[in-house]
Formats: structure tokens, C-alpha cells, sequence
């Protein structure tokens, strides 16, 4: 669930819900957000409804503006793989079960499959394609290779991206903090053991440090 | 002809290297391109109507209000009117849009009649009212020897009831393909383990020669052999592009559509009855087993029980298969052996729960009665030293006071694992360049790397100088990847290919090098004349030799006369350790000790990671996976991965690999090792719940309720 300190910065659409009208609606704590709820339909009406028809939207990816028209259903996942051409990210199980289509927002590990891409409006946005600089390999990368940390491919991405948010929290973890800190990922081919040592050998590689 | 074993083990420079796989970077870098994330010019999204009913008749379908549907550009109905429904999740209908959310909201707006029957049976357990309803079918009596005779000579007999349930592939990516057909010829990308067949398949199902369908596949997002055919979502979606004037349209299932009618691996549940001596001789066998993989019902082959012990002396097998309304099973990995792995190795350490006996002593008593008695003694050996076997084994049940229980437990597999037949094209360009093409696919296994290593090998050059296409039905025929048969059949093609290529490039060179051509030998990037290094040439400088022709070559392999460079039929053997904790009936495993027999080992890192995968895949189905249908509707109650459960990396414990690696097993050639490490795990966790607990849970996955009813029989 999103904290409401979260949805303090969340930039909305021109059209969406007010800030001010939210935050009300949540201020009472966790206690009244059944009231919350409520009380949303009667304030959309106020400031008007955004969609089902497609909208104009920002998103900021890999540090670059991209301007599109999708609906308010689009989830980032599917705006960022279908209408961006960032395939990187996976759609396995789309209800935030697996972690396949894991992306970075404002540098923390999150779902795109259970992201709107019109609350991913105003947020800097970075998928697996935004790690490499030209040919280049990220030193997560570069780790999952050396371990054979991969078989099909087709979670690596999400773990990828996952394991370097990861990293940025717990620059030193031990495998013991990589199982704990990964169980938002699944792999369906049994790459774990070479996943729990390329990330405590990405975290040695990247000096302890934030990267 | 050139000879094409393999050089000896000591003077090979690449082929048993740890070398990392070639497609590593692609894949940690999402720049792999699967069929799910192709994008075309003008391409349509396609979404499935399914049958929420396991058993119906379709009488109506309106599609008028979908037909307006904002988007939507064609739709193609597969279940008429009049058809008979027989699981939930069957298709009904195709709808393609401009966007996926359009096809989503014209699936919604197609109205299906149907008449309900409202009779499904999904019970697979419940062989009694399956028999009562007519839905098992009988497959005969195997009899050998006299097994009554042999269970009144017995001096114990132990008797037992197990089952293990479907489960289902789950392919992280899900089956599908972007298609596009014009009405004469077929653009298409599918995911599949068959590259080089599925084309063929499709086009029988548009009745077109299989001539006019193109098939690329650079990336496949899991298989484990529910991915040959072009199926019929794939055929529909090639129908429906061809109604809307041949524009490409992808279709992939969503979550809930691939668990449901994608495949699964059958259920087998039975009734176990095993005589033997006092000194743990097992000299009678009776298994009475059912099965289903769906409608179809499930058969056996009496050869596979008793598992491994075949040649138990006297033996009664019966059989029956339980046609139910569900999706049906597709090949899972090692096709039966895991489920009859388990069901014999649970026997067996039950017997010797009764006799007292060490199981281990038990198992290794029987090791005649199997097909390579030395080469599971020694596994069995090896395994109970990884895992303790000695210093922490119990008898069952006494693992001392307090809650939480620890146990050892056995598990041991066979395959075969021969290569499959398959022919690679060798180019050798006069600027030095190499490039292989094979119609073959990289599961993940590490195909490629292994095809790279091999033919770097055998041209004498770094792997990064060859350039491997694969994953096209326009190059020359490889096997379907399935039944650990790619590792061999590619190898050796690529063996046979890049030697015959050779051979000609030293007829080529041999003039300006003064020598004859099979006194040529391609190393260290040179082609070099045997015994005297002064004389030779770079490979770039040989191949300009070529002037302006390229040399081109192939070679094949032919499973029928495979020289020396494969074999099959290998043996496995593993053990668990585990922790139970007799208040909540959680099951961890602490470790599993896995040891593995295959051949020559062309790269034992991307082996390893085979062993590794096998191992979790076979801990998912022992302690989480598990397919649920209602009884009251006939659908697939968990057919999401929020409930139908898989190991997360903090739920596999440690896992120890060993592959026997011995002058013996290499001097076999190369052995398939996909399907080998996935049998043994889950009779090896479910013994070591027993030995634990002092009890059997009779069924698998070892969830937490079944070890509490379990616990709370024995108490009973």
C-alpha cells in the first residue's frame, strides 16, 4: 500500500484528484481511510474525471521526457512495454505477485504492474535499459553473468533491477540479507543460488558504496 | 572422413570450461528479445474469451456489441454454437484491438449462451466415485513372477497409500505468439521448444504448406515441455490476422488462462504393497495406481513401477486412467518420473520404517533389482556423505524432544537423455569470419554456449570469433527441445559440421603450407602443420586463401549412429535434509545434497545451474505447488501466483551439487542433464518429513495442514 507520505509528492494529472482533497481524505490516519474512499467519488465529481477515454501524459524514463496518450487503466507496465518499447520489464503474473516487471521510481523497487502510468506522472522513472551506459554492463549485471544467476531470462530483468535497489539500501548484505530482501522476486527455472552470490559479489563490486 | 571423437580430456581448451553463457549479457541486460516482447508496424492486441464452465454446451454467441467496441478490428470465434465444453478455461473466442485494453473490453462485451450440465467431476484423488461415474478406465493387470507365493514367503510386509498432485508448468513466460497471415504465407513468432517443427504444425492447422510459414524465436521464457506445438490459440490468432488483412497480431495468455489450459504434469495417486526379508531383500511388489491428465484421462507404463528396483522379482501392477474436467496434461520435465520416483521411494523407506532398517542399507540392498546397481551404489555413497547421512540419520521418528522434528530422506532418478537428431550448416568466410545456423532454441539450458564451445573447440579459435544463429525454421532441422535430448544432438552437428568444414579449409591451405591436408591442424587461431610450428598460417591469413568463395559444410546427428560423441541413460540420487516444526507443520528444508551421473561435460557451470534449477523446481512440487480445482464448479481455484505457490530464493535452503565426473562417464560422450536432477527431490524431501515426524504424509505438497493431519492420525 502506498503511505500517504508517498502520496504527498505524487504529481496528478491536471485533471485527477486534488492533492489537498486526498490528503484531507486520508489525515484522519488509518482508521478513517474507509471515509476516505468514500469521500473520493463525491471530490472526482467536483474536479472532474479523469478518463476512460486516453489522456496526455509525462513520464520521465532513463532521465528522458516521453510524451503519450494512453488511458487511466494503462498500467506503467504495459505503457512502458507496448507504447514506450521498454520490454526489458516482463509481464508474468501482472498483480504484483513475481516482481518480473520490477522498475525503479524515485530509486525504490516497485511494480509496474500494479503502477498506473498516470501516477508515474512527475517521478523519475528507471527501467533495466536505463542501468547500461552504452554496451557497458551494470555491475549487477555483470554479477548475474559471472553466476549464471539466469537460465530463461525471463525474471532476470526484475531481479536485476530489484537486486540494485536492493544494493542501495544494504550496500554490504550478507546471502542471508539477499533472501530476505529479494522474496519479492520469483524464477521459475531455479536461479537462485547464482542470484544470492551475484548480488553479495555486485554489492563487494560496487565498493560498499551507492551506485 | 575426418575423425570426430572428442579430443582427449587433457588437450581440450574449451569444451569442460566454466565459461560464462554467451547470451549472459542480453539476458541481465533485458536487451533479449522474447516473443512477447516483439512489437511490429501496424501489430493488433488479441485477448480469449474462455469458458468459466468445466462441462457445457456453447448454444449461443453474440458478438454484435463487441463488434462496435471501440478498437476493436476483427473477431474470431473457436468454440461455434454446439459445442461441447469439457474443462473451464477452454477457448471461445478471439477478439483483436488497437490496444489490449480495447480487446479486454470486447471480450466483455461477447455474449455466450450456454446450457450448463452442471455434472463435471474434478475429483482426480477420489478414484471410487470415479469408477462409480464411470470415469476410470481400467488399463489392465502386469504380472511377473508370483507375487501372491512371494508375499506369504515375506517376512514383513509394508503397505502404504501416497499421491501427488497436478501441477502445472508455469512458464514465467506464458504461451503465445505475435502471427501475422495473409492468407498465403506466415510471419511467425512463437515461443517454443521447437523451432524447427512448430512451423509445420501451424500450418496443417491453416492448411497451407508448411513451406509458407517463417518461424523466429531469439528467446524462449521457460518450456519445460509444454512448448511444441503451434496450438490453437495459435492457429485461431494466425485466422484472425488473416481476417483483418494479415496484420500481425500478438496474443499471449494472461496469468489465469496459461495455468489453466497450458499444461500440467498428471497427477498419479496408489495403493503400494512391498514383501521382503528381514535383512531388507524386497522379493514382491504390488502397486494399485490411477492417474489423470485430464479429460483424456492419464495412462502409465507398468515398466515404471516399481521405479528404478524394475527387476523386482514377483510384481502386480494395475492401473487405471481418470478422465476429469480439466486442462490437460502436457510433457513436464522427465514426464512421469518424478511422480513414480516418489511413489516408490516413499514405499521404501516406509518398509524399512518396519523393518527397523536404516534406509539407506535398504536401498543399497535392492541396487540389483536396477538397471546400473555401481553407479547408484557409489551415488548413494557420495550423497550420504554430502548430507551427513552418517552422523545425523535417526530412526524414524526419534529425533529427540521438543517441537521441532529434523529428518534425512532418499530420493534416486533415471533418464535417457540421447541426443536428438539435428544438422548444423558451417560457413567459413574468406575474411576468417565463422557462422554456424541450426533451427534450434536456447531454453536457457545454455544451448548456445554450448554450441559456441564446441565449435570453438574443434576450429581451434576463441568463442568470441564464432557467430552462432539459432531459432530460425529457414536453418537446417534441429529436435525439439525436450527429454534432455538438445545438449547431445546440437553438440555433436556442430562436431561433425565445423570438422567437415575444416577438413576443406586444409585442403584449401595445404598447397602454400607445403604439406598434405591431414597433416593440417586448426589451434590457438592458427592452421599449423603437425610437429613442426614453423610452418603455418593465422586462421584470418588460411581463409584468404579461399579467394572469393566461401566454404560451406554440414554435419548431422543421427541418434541411430551417434560414433561415440553421445550415449544416454543415466542414474541420479539425492538426499534432503529437513526441519518440521510439529506446532505449525512448517516444513524447511535445510539442504539438499544432489548427485547427478551424465556424460562428457562440455561446460559445468551452465550443468551446474541444470542440478541447481532441477533441485528447486522438485522443492516447489514437494513442499508448495499444487493445482486446486472446486469440486462445486470445475475451475482451477488458484490458478494465480499470489496462491498457486512457488519457492521464493529464501525457501530453497542450501543446495549441494556433485556430477560424477569420471574418465569413465566422460570417455561415454555427451548425456542430456535437464531432465535427470528434476526426478529425485521430491521423494527425497517427503522421506525426510517421515523420518522427522515419525509419520508419512501421505500426499505431497507437504503443506502445513497435511503434516498436522498427518501428526494428528498418529496421535489419533
Amino acid at each position: 500500500m502506498r503511505s500517504p507520505k508517498e502520496s504527498q509528492v505524487r504529481k496528478l494529472p491536471e485533471s485527477g484528484v486534488s492533492r489537498r482533497g486526498f490528503l484531507q481524505g486520508v489525515s484522519l490516519g488509518g482508521g478513517a481511510l474507509g471515509a476516505a474512499v468514500l469521500e473520493r467519488p463525491a471530490e472526482a465529481a467536483q474536479s472532474g474525471v479523469v478518463g476512460p477515454g486516453e489522456v496526455s501524459i509525462t513520464l520521465w524514463v532513463n532521465g528522458k521526457e516521453h510524451e503519450l496518450r494512453v488511458e487511466p487503466r494503462v498500467t506503467l507496465l504495459d505503457a512502458l512495454r507496448d507504447r514506450l518499447g521498454l520490454t526489458g520489464a516482463k509481464r508474468v503474473c501482472d498483480r504484483g505477485t513475481c516482481g518480473a516487471c520490477t522498475v525503479l521510481v524515485e530509486g525504490k523497487a516497485v511494480y509496474a504492474c500494479t503502477t498506473l502510468a498516470i501516477d508515474a506522472q512527475g517521478k523519475n522513472i528507471q527501467t533495466i535499459e536505463g542501468m547500461t551506459r552504452g554496451s557497458e554492463l551494470h555491475p549487477v549485471m555483470k554479477a548475474f553473468v559471472n553466476n549464471d544467476a539466469q537460465q530463461c531470462g525471463f525474471c532476470t530483468p526484475g531481479f536485476v533491477v530489484a537486486a540494485k535497489a536492493f544494493i542501495d539500501e544494504h550496500p554490504n548484505p550478507t546471502e542471508e540479507d539477499v533472501m530476505n530482501g529479494l522474496g519479492g522476486n520469483l524464477c521459475r527455472c531455479g536461479t537462485y543460488i547464482g542470484i544470492r552470490k551475484a548480488v553479495v559479489e555486485a554489492a563487494k563490486a560496487m565498493g560498499g558504496r551507492n551506485a | 572422413m575426418p575423425d570426430y571423437k572428442w579430443p582427449p580430456k587433457d588437450q581440450r581448451r574449451i569444451i569442460g570450461k566454466p565459461v560464462n553463457r554467451v547470451d549472459g549479457p542480453a539476458k541481465a541486460s533485458g536487451r533479449a528479445r522474447f516473443s512477447q516482447d516483439v512489437r511490429l508496424p501496424g501489430m493488433l492486441y488479441a485477448a480469449l474469451l474462455t469458458s468459466p464452465y468445466a462441462h457445457a454446451k456453447v448454444t449461443d454467441i453474440d458478438t454484435s456489441q463487441a463488434e462496435k467496441s471501440p478498437g476493436v478490428k476483427g473477431i474470431q470465434i473457436i468454440s461455434e454454437p454446439g459445442t461441447e465444453i469439457q474443462w473451464a478455461g477452454t477457448e471461445i473466442a478471439l477478439v483483436a484491438a488497437d490496444t489490449e485494453e480495447h480487446a479486454r473490453d470486447g471480450v466483455r462485451k461477447i455474449k455466450v449462451k450456454y446450457e450448463v450440465f452442471n455434472d463435471h467431476f474434478v475429483k482426480e484423488a477420489d478414484l471410487a466415485t470415479a469408477q462409480k461415474l464411470g470415469r476410470a478406465k481400467p488399463s489392465g493387470e502386469a504380472v511377473t513372477g508370483d507375487p501372491d507365493q512371494a508375499f506369504k514367503d515375506a517376512d514383513v510386509i509394508s503397505e502404504g497409500e501416497y499421491g501427488i498432485p497436478p501441477i502445472t508448468h508455469c512458464c514465467l513466460e506464458s504461451h503465445g505468439q505475435v502471427v501475422a497471415f495473409d492468407g498465403e504465407k506466415v510471419e511467425y513468432r512463437p515461443s517454443t521448444q521447437n523451432v524447427s517443427g512448430v512451423g509445420g504444425d501451424l500450418a496443417k492447422g491453416l492448411e497451407i504448406p508448411a513451406a509458407n510459414v517463417h518461424v523466429h524465436q531469439d528467446h524462449i521464457g521457460g518450456g519445460f515441455g509444454s512448448k511444441f506445438a503451434s496450438d490453437r490459440w495459435g492457429v485461431e490468432t494466425a485466422k484472425l490476422s488473416k481476417k483483418v488483412g494479415g496484420k500481425p497480431i500478438r496474443y499471449h495468455h494472461d496469468r489465469r488462462t496459461e495455468l489453466e489450459i497450458a499444461g500440467c504434469r498428471p497427477a498419479i495417486y496408489g495403493r503400494f504393497k512391498v514383501g521382503a526379508k528381514k535383512d531388507g531383500t524386497i522379493i514382491a511388489w504390488e502397486s494399485k495406481t490411477w492417474a489423470t491428465g485430464g479429460f483424456g484421462g492419464g495412462g502409465l507404463n507398468a515398466n515404471l513401477l516399481p521405479y528404478v528396483f524394475r527387476d523386482v522379482p514377483n510384481r502386480r501392477f494395475n492401473h487405471s486412467a481418470v478422465s476429469i474436467n480439466a486442462g490437460g496434461a502436457r510433457a513436464w520435465r522427465a514426464p512421469n518420473h518424478p511422480q513414480v520416483s516418489f511413489l516408490t521411494c516413499s514405499a521404501i523407506e516406509d518398509l524399512a520404517a518396519k523393518l527397523k532398517m536404516d534406509p539407506l542399507e535398504v536401498f543399497l540392498k535392492n541396487l540389483h533389482y536396477t538397471q546400473r546397481p555401481e553407479v547408484y551404489r557409489a551415488q548413494l555413497l557420495k550423497a550420504a556423505e554430502m548430507i551427513g547421512w552418517k552422523s545425523k540419520w535417526h530412526p524414524r521418528g526419534q529425533s529427540g524432544r521438543g517441537p521441532v522434528k529434523t529428518g534425512l530422506g532418499i530420493g534416486i532418478g533415471t533418464w535417457g537423455g540421447m541426443g536428438h537428431n539435428a544438422t548444423e550448416r558451417v560457413t567459413i568466410h574468406p575474411d576468417g569470419s565463422v557462422v554456424l545456423e541450426i533451427g534450434s532454441q536456447d531454453l536457457g539450458t545454455g544451448t548456445r554456449t554450448i554450441i559456441t564451445q564446441t565449435a570453438a573447440e574443434s576450429l581451434g579459435l576463441p568463442m568470441k570469433d564464432i557467430t552462432l544463429r539459432i531459432g530460425d525454421n529457414r536453418y537446417p532441422r534441429a529436435g525439439a527441445s525436450g527429454g534432455s535430448t538438445t545438449v547431445g544432438g546440437t553438440s555433436a552437428a556442430t562436431r561433425k559440421a565445423t570438422l567437415n568444414a575444416l577438413e576443406k579449409l586444409f585442403e584449401a591451405v595445404a598447397p602454400s603450407l607445403g604439406a598434405q591436408p591431414d597433416q593440417l591442424v586448426a589451434r590457438d587461431g592458427k592452421i599449423m602443420v603437425k610437429g613442426d610450428s614453423s610452418k603455418s598460417l593465422t586462421w584470418r591469413a588460411a581463409c584468404a586463401k579461399l579467394g572469393v568463395t566461401p566454404i560451406e559444410a554440414t554435419g548431422s546427428n543421427n541418434r541411430r549412429s551417434p560414433g561415440g560423441l553421445i550415449a544416454g541413460g543415466v542414474g541420479g540420487a539425492q538426499m534432503a535434509e529437513v526441519e518440521v516444526d510439529t506446532e505449525t507443520g512448517i516444513v524447511t528444508l535445510k539442504k539438499l545434497a544432489v548427485v547427478q551421473d551424465c556424460g562428457m561435460i562440455i561446460n559445468p557451470k551452465t550443468a551446474a545451474s541444470q542440478c541447481y534449477g532441477a533441485a528447486i523446481m522438485a522443492i516447489c512440487g514437494a513442499l508448495y505447488e499444487e493445482r486446486i480445482l472446486d469440486a462445486a464448479t470445475g475451475r482451477f481455484l488458484n490458478a494465480e501466483f499470489d496462491f498457486y505457490k512457488l519457492a521464493g530464493i529464501k525457501d530453497v535452503g542450501q543446495i549441494e551439487v556433485h556430477l560424477d565426473m569420471t574418465p569413465e562417464h566422460d570417455a561415454r560422450g555427451v548425456v542430456g542433464l535437464g531432465e535427470p536432477p528434476v526426478i529425485p527431490g521430491i521423494a527425497a524431501i517427503a522421506n525426510a518429513v517421515a523420518n522427522a515426524i515419525g509419520v508419512r504424509v501421505p500426499r505431497v505438497p507437504l503443506t502445513p495442514d497435511r503434516v498436522l493431519a498427518a501428526l494428528e492420525r498418529r496421535r489419533a
